[in-house]
């Protein structure tokens, strides 16, 4: 064996740059947030599970682009727990000698599927998960398992898969004794050769098995297997390793997976990739592994093993077998036999049995994680993990706007960008099948293009007849075989509605739709036949999915401002223009300098400021280059300048220009959302809210400036309105306190009843429709006082607000609606009470007023435009609602007035019992009127009294008030029979007064008691 | 070796860099900065006067604190008064909204009320030590664009459905003013568990020589709302009858 090298990882090791890119975001963006729409129905890849060994309410979830999640409450529900990290993950374990606080996570993917993403180390928390520090393996790239001594927690074993694209030397078995500051690299294969499974026995901890797959991957291959595959134990805590091969097929090796039975750890069961198809699948070994003998071949135990490589055991049997795959496979007589677990998502990648209870098992799949309680016969769905991986996104006109993509293994999809109560599961419609790509609405009409993989099929879908019609590019006469990307491109016109665009190794042109298509282009790719054969992708297991596609395009671009200018790039480095309709063709590539050759180019950005203007992006990580590129020219290619600053960390998968400001970018990373204000000089790294997901594709709402990210694991991520970054600027950012020019606020009209939504499924944050005050300001506001309050043209005060005092951007809400009114005591609550009037349109004034600085800016507040109620009728409103407002406060005051009164009479009379002949008519007269006025008994709920004049004035003002509609006619004579009754209730008191009070007084004053005090109706509205 | 020594020493620098700014002279700067620690340690009770902020709604309300742990706050809506975590120095106790009736709280929410008794007042990291509590420095982190340090305070352990949790808040102390800008936990109960809860402080305002946040906002990490109080008074050692926070049996 090799020796042992000692590795020394110096902490914190993150460049400085890239934490000042996140930290200089964080002083910029203030409270501008991203919100998370999801969708969660289909959940997203699931890559490992972890339970709490002592807890049975405590499950972590691993994810493949979307994080780590936990559950507290036996897998109900999940939090996640990772967002400023690396998404991707490959292994989550948690110290046996420390649950509750120690956690490890291991990031990068090594179900290494074509799109899969890379990680960037290993973390560890030591409280639970609320912090977590980097502990090293920067450069794995892949974690496949961390295995802590039960004995011992400083003792850890990580197994480092490696570079999945390229050589590397970071990977193999690595071992600390001292909870991570120091790793020692115990066991070392060849740079193509990484661990893929690893298991510490918990009754001898010295006894530790270790699997070695050899595996690359390339855009254009996948080759699983090799002579340096192999199994491993060592007996004596990795020092020393033995291959552990007998009873195993010869020749060479690929995939491997290893699990022990809990209840019996020499009982052993290996899963293995060979060349032979008749030697691969189930090993089991009773004595630790010195002897294997096969057990079982099916189909559900060799499937795609670089995708289903895990084993589990039940730990109270060993003879209960749980295999990943594309069902998941049980045996329950030691492996002899398997079926297929209960109906669930496909692509099983872990299954973990309850510590306490067999019959309770997860399960994490393509699409999230599964419960079962009846030992895997039965699935249901956690409804609440939004990690779908997005390849793309894009957004239509509708109010609110749609938002479409593919997702991974989860089909085509469109939804709202907000919808009642929130954005939830049944607001997601279907519109395609497979795993879903580029999915773009019509530009005029209400049509939808999605596609499945490879453009197996492209549709073009009416979703109000709920009609497809099948219109991708075929082969025709005399072509050659079409080539088209995993991930085919597709793209509208901006100028000719009708106009769709599919890219192969041409591109493909059509002026109706997809009805007829119309090559334009030679082949634009190197055409390359080396990389080319992807029938014999695979490796030891053939794989020909169609994945592997390559000399293809990825990227097409009409400019939005001629529709004969088109840019196509290939994923194999070319990035070719035409300027003429397609007539003629420039591969542009050979003029960007530091390129390297053969970068696939990911995106283009036909720029809307000029012809000639584009963004380029390319991404190298399918050849082991993680550096970010991404290029603009301005001259049609003839030259591009590189727009990556050292902020960047990752590679780039996408960019967005904004429409109005040239020097304002968005760029999508591995790692999450950059934004820059001076052109590409220097990025912001965006983090509220925004986890350090992959970004995949990025599109700007016109109408209303939301940035939509189509993310592969956190779903859809939307930031609304970023017009206020729009209008950052040297000057800007030099002001204390700086008001941001916002469009007219509009006061919505509706006022539905919400989602459907139950406990358990998540709901996606709607976008805020309240007014926004958006400034900026200089410096956190910390001490002395901040108010805001909003004014009428007059002065007036209208409302106070509750200040944002972050330093950076502030986003304060108004949801135009004044104070309530002041409503009467009595012994319940008035609900309707609770009800705000909303102001009319026109300007207001905010008023800021920071120590002894004071701000104004004007704030526009419009009815909405679009909406078909009269102007009369809002007015009509908006006096019934004063009206009621008035009567409202008028009834409270005289309700005060009676209780004051009342109040001196009772005091007097226990004084005095001998005044009871002059108080006691007068209380009782009062107390008559007063339950009339309002309930004077009862509870909140059932028990409540009769309802009196308060509570019908109160409901009828909430119904008027909570509309913008015309008080009915109903409500008109309602508010008629109320107002009368206040009118003889009002004649009722000063009749009162006038028989009672002379006498009351005159009584009071000979008892030597103060005059009543009553407050006037003002100072009455004053008192809180 | 030669590499591992060099290692050694820079390990040795970088600790003693972390140890320059620690977490208990972040701490005895807070109390220097607010008006000094034996102003503190003499304060035995507390009365807030606010207005609790719901949408447009502004509710009255007022809280007392007192050294021994009892405590008191009620909200006034349409003229009745909705009391909240109450304690009587035996039960823990508040308004059922519906009926408008004391009800008691459940025990294991009394039980750790009493594990931390007067643990907060009139601050947690006053004598923290000797109210069992332990402190970190996890760091310096950028909250509400401000630079500020990262401390985490662990008090005794409480029970939540059963289950002994550990009991942890986070701090962040602005680095220029040395005052709490956000105090973070996790809820460990309910329908919101799992989720960071935020309180963001401001309106530092002095208080007969001690500085106190004048506006409190409360809501969930990384989402938009919350509820703002904002505090009109703030009075040391009020005169409060202990009938104040007492549970009213027979009712």
């Amino acid at each position: 064996m090799k020796k042992s090298i000692v590795l020394l990882f110096i902490l914190p090791s993150l460049a400085s740059f890239a934490q000042d890119a996140v930290t200089k975001g964080k002083e910029l963006f203030g409270d501008l947030h991203a919100r998370h729409i999801g969708p969660a129905l289909m959940s997203g890849r699931i890559t490992d599970l972890e339970l709490h060994p002592t807890n049975d309410r405590v499950v972590y979830a691993a994810t493949a682009g979307g994080g780590v999640w936990k559950s507290n409450n036996g897998g109900a529900t999940f939090n996640a727990i990772f967002d400023e990290y690396c998404q991707s993950i490959g292994s989550i374990a948690l110290d046996p000698t420390n649950p509750d606080n120690v956690a490890w996570v291991g990031t990068g993917e090594t179900w290494t599927r074509n799109s899969v993403s890379v990680g960037d180390g290993l973390y560890k928390t030591i409280d639970g998960g609320t912090n977590w520090k980097k502990m090293g393996f920067e450069k794995s790239e892949r974690i496949a398992g961390i295995q802590v001594n039960p004995k011992n927690g400083n003792e850890v074993y990580v197994a480092v898969l490696g570079a999945l694209w390229s050589d590397s030397d970071e990977r193999g078995v690595f071992k600390t004794t001292d909870g991570g500051a120091t790793w020692n690299k115990i066991l070392f294969v060849n740079n193509t050769t990484g661990c893929s499974d690893i298991f510490v026995d918990p009754n001898d901890p010295n006894l530790v098995y270790a699997a070695f797959w050899e595996v690359r991957r390339s855009a254009w291959n996948f080759n699983s297997g090799g002579v340096n595959s192999a199994l491993y134990k060592s007996t004596d805590a990795g020092k020393t390793w033995n291959k552990i091969h007998k009873g195993f097929p010869g020749g060479k090796l690929g995939r491997l997976a290893i699990a022990a039975a809990p209840s019996n750890t020499n009982i052993l069961y290996a899963v293995i990739e060979s060349e032979q198809d008749k030697d691969k699948g189930l090993y089991r070994s009773d004595d630790g592994g010195a002897n294997w003998k096969q057990l079982n071949n099916d189909f559900g135990i060799v499937v795609r093993p670089f995708y289903f490589s895990r084993i589990t055991i039940d730990p109270r049997n060993p003879d209960v077998i749980v295999k990943a795959g594309l069902s998941g496979s049980i045996s329950r007589d030691g492996g002899k036999t398997f079926k297929d677990l209960g109906p669930m998502h496909s692509d099983i990648h872990d299954i973990v049995f309850d510590i306490k209870n067999s019959d309770r098992m997860y399960s994490g799949t393509d699409g999230g994680v599964y419960r079962s309680w009846d030992g895997g016969t039965t699935f249901e769905m956690a409804e609440n993990i939004p990690v779908s991986q997005f390849y793309h996104v894009s957004v239509d006109n509708e109010e609110p706007y749609n938002v479409y993509g593919g997702l991974q293994d989860n089909n085509s999809w469109y939804g709202p960008s907000s919808s009642p109560g929130g954005v939830e599961a049944r607001d997601w419609k279907k519109v395609g099948v497979g795993d879903g790509y580029r999915v773009l609405p019509h530009p005029t009409k209400k049509l939808i293009y999605s596609e499945m993989q490879g453009a197996e099929n492209v549709w073009r879908f009416d979703p109000e007849k709920d009609q497809a019609k099948a219109i991708q590019p075929l082969a025709a006469k005399g072509d050659p075989k079409l080539r088209f990307n995993w991930n085919a491109p597709m793209a509208t016109s901006a100028i000719k509605p009708d106009r769709f665009y599919m890219g192969s190794q041409f591109v493909h042109r059509s002026e109706d739709m997809g009805e007829t298509w119309v090559k334009i282009s030679p082949d634009l790719t190197t055409n390359d036949k080396l990389k080319t054969e992807q029938g014999n992708s695979g490796g030891l297991s053939r794989d020909n999915s169609g994945a592997e596609n390559y000399c293809t395009i990825f990227t097409i671009a009409e400019s939005p401002l001629d529709e004969n200018i088109v840019w196509a790039g290939t994923d194999d480095g070319n990035l070719q223009l035409t300027k003429d309709g397609g007539k003629t063709w420039v591969n542009t590539t050979p003029n960007i300098i530091g390129l390297p050759k053969n970068t696939a180019c990911w995106h283009i950005e036909a720029s809307t400021f000029g012809k000639g203007t584009a963004y380029a992006v390319f991404t190298g990580y399918q050849k082991g280059d993680m550096n970010a590129y991404t290029y603009k020219t301005t001259d049609f290619g003839a030259t591009w300048k590189s727009i990556i600053s050292n902020d960047i960390v990752g590679f780039v998968r996408n960019i967005q220009e904004d429409y109005e400001n040239e020097n304002l970018l968005f760029l999508g990373t591995e790692f999450g959302l950059y934004i820059t204000i001076d052109g590409g000089k220097s990025w912001l790294k965006f983090t509220n809210n925004m986890p350090s997901v992959s970004v995949h594709f990025i599109d700007l709402h016109k109408k209303t400036n939301d940035l939509v990210l189509g993310t592969h694991g956190r779903g859809i991520i939307i930031i609304d309105d970023i017009s206020p970054i729009r209008q950052l600027n040297e000057q800007t950012l030099n002001k204390d306190l700086h008001f941001f020019t916002s469009r007219p606020a509009t006061i919505p009209e509706s006022n539905g009843f919400g989602s459907t939504a139950t406990e358990t499924q998540f709901v996606g944050e709607n976008a805020s429709r309240a007014a926004k005050i958006v400034y900026y300001l200089k410096k956190r506001h910390t001490i002395g006082k901040m108010t805001v309050e909003i004014q009428d043209q007059a002065g007036n005060k209208i409302i106070d607000l509750d200040a944002k005092k972050s330093k950076g951007v502030n986003v304060l809400e108004w949801n135009y609606r004044t104070k309530p009114p002041k409503i009467a005591a009595a012994k319940t609550m008035s609900f309707g009470g609770f009800t705000s009037p909303r102001v009319p349109a026109g300007t207001y004034k905010v008023v800021i007023q920071k120590g002894k600085e004071t701000y104004t800016n004007d704030l526009v507040i419009q009815y909405d435009p679009k909406s078909t109620i009269p102007l009369a009728d809002r007015k009509q409103n908006e006096e019934v609602t004063k009206k009621l407002f008035n009567m409202t406060q008028e009834l409270a005051y005289m309700v005060y007035e009676v209780d004051e009164t009342l109040k001196a009479a009772e005091d007097l009379k226990a004084k005095n019992p001998g005044a009871a002949k002059t108080v006691t008519p007068l209380i009782n007269d009062l107390t008559k009127l007063k339950e009339t006025l309002v309930i004077t008994k009862g509870d909140n709920y059932v028990g409540m009294g009769e309802p009196q004049l308060r509570e019908d004035l109160a409901e009828l003002y909430a119904k008027v008030a909570g509309t913008v509609f015309k008080a009915s006619k109903a409500e008109t004579d309602n508010l008629e029979g109320i107002d009368s009754r206040f009118v003889t209730a009002k004649a009722d008191f000063k009749k009162i007064k006038e028989k009672h009070l002379a006498k009351f007084s005159e009584v009071r004053s000979k008892n030597k008691l103060e005059p009543i005090i009553i407050k006037s109706f003002d100072e009455f509205l004053q008192t809180p | 070796m030669k590499m591992k020594s060099i290692l050694t020493v820079m390990a040795i620098v970088f600790a003693l860099a972390a140890q320059a700014q620690s977490a208990d002279e972040i701490i005895e700067k807070y109390f220097e900065n607010t008006g000094g620690k034996a102003k503190w340690e003499a304060v035995q009770g507390l009365k807030y006067t606010a207005k609790v902020k719901i949408q447009t709604m502004e509710l009255p309300m007022t809280m007392i604190q007192l050294k021994d742990g009892r405590q008191t706050s009620s909200v006034s809506v349409q003229g009745m008064e909705f009391r909240q975590e109450v304690f009587d120095g035996n039960t823990l106790w508040g308004t059922n909204q519906m009926t408008m009736k004391p009800e008691k709280s459940d025990a294991e929410a009394t039980a750790n009320y009493k594990v931390n008794l007067g643990g907060d007042f009139p601050s947690p990291f006053l004598d923290y030590k000797k109210k069992g509590f332990k402190v970190e420095l996890l760091g310096k982190e950028t909250v509400d664009g401000s630079e500020t340090f990262k401390i985490k305070l662990t008090k005794k352990p409480i029970k939540v459905d059963g289950k002994e949790t550990e009991n942890v808040e986070f701090h962040y102390f602005d680095t220029e003013n040395f005052v709490p800008l956000i105090v973070e936990n996790e809820l460990k109960s309910g329908p919101g568990k799992g989720t960071v809860m935020q309180n963001k402080l401001s309106d530092y305002q002095d208080v007969n020589g001690l500085l106190f946040p004048f506006s409190l906002t409360v809501g969930a990490k990384g989402q938009p709302g919350g509820q703002n109080l904002v505090f009109s008074a703030v009075e040391l050692n009020p005169k409060v009858e202990a009938s104040a926070f007492a549970f009213p049996e027979g009712k």
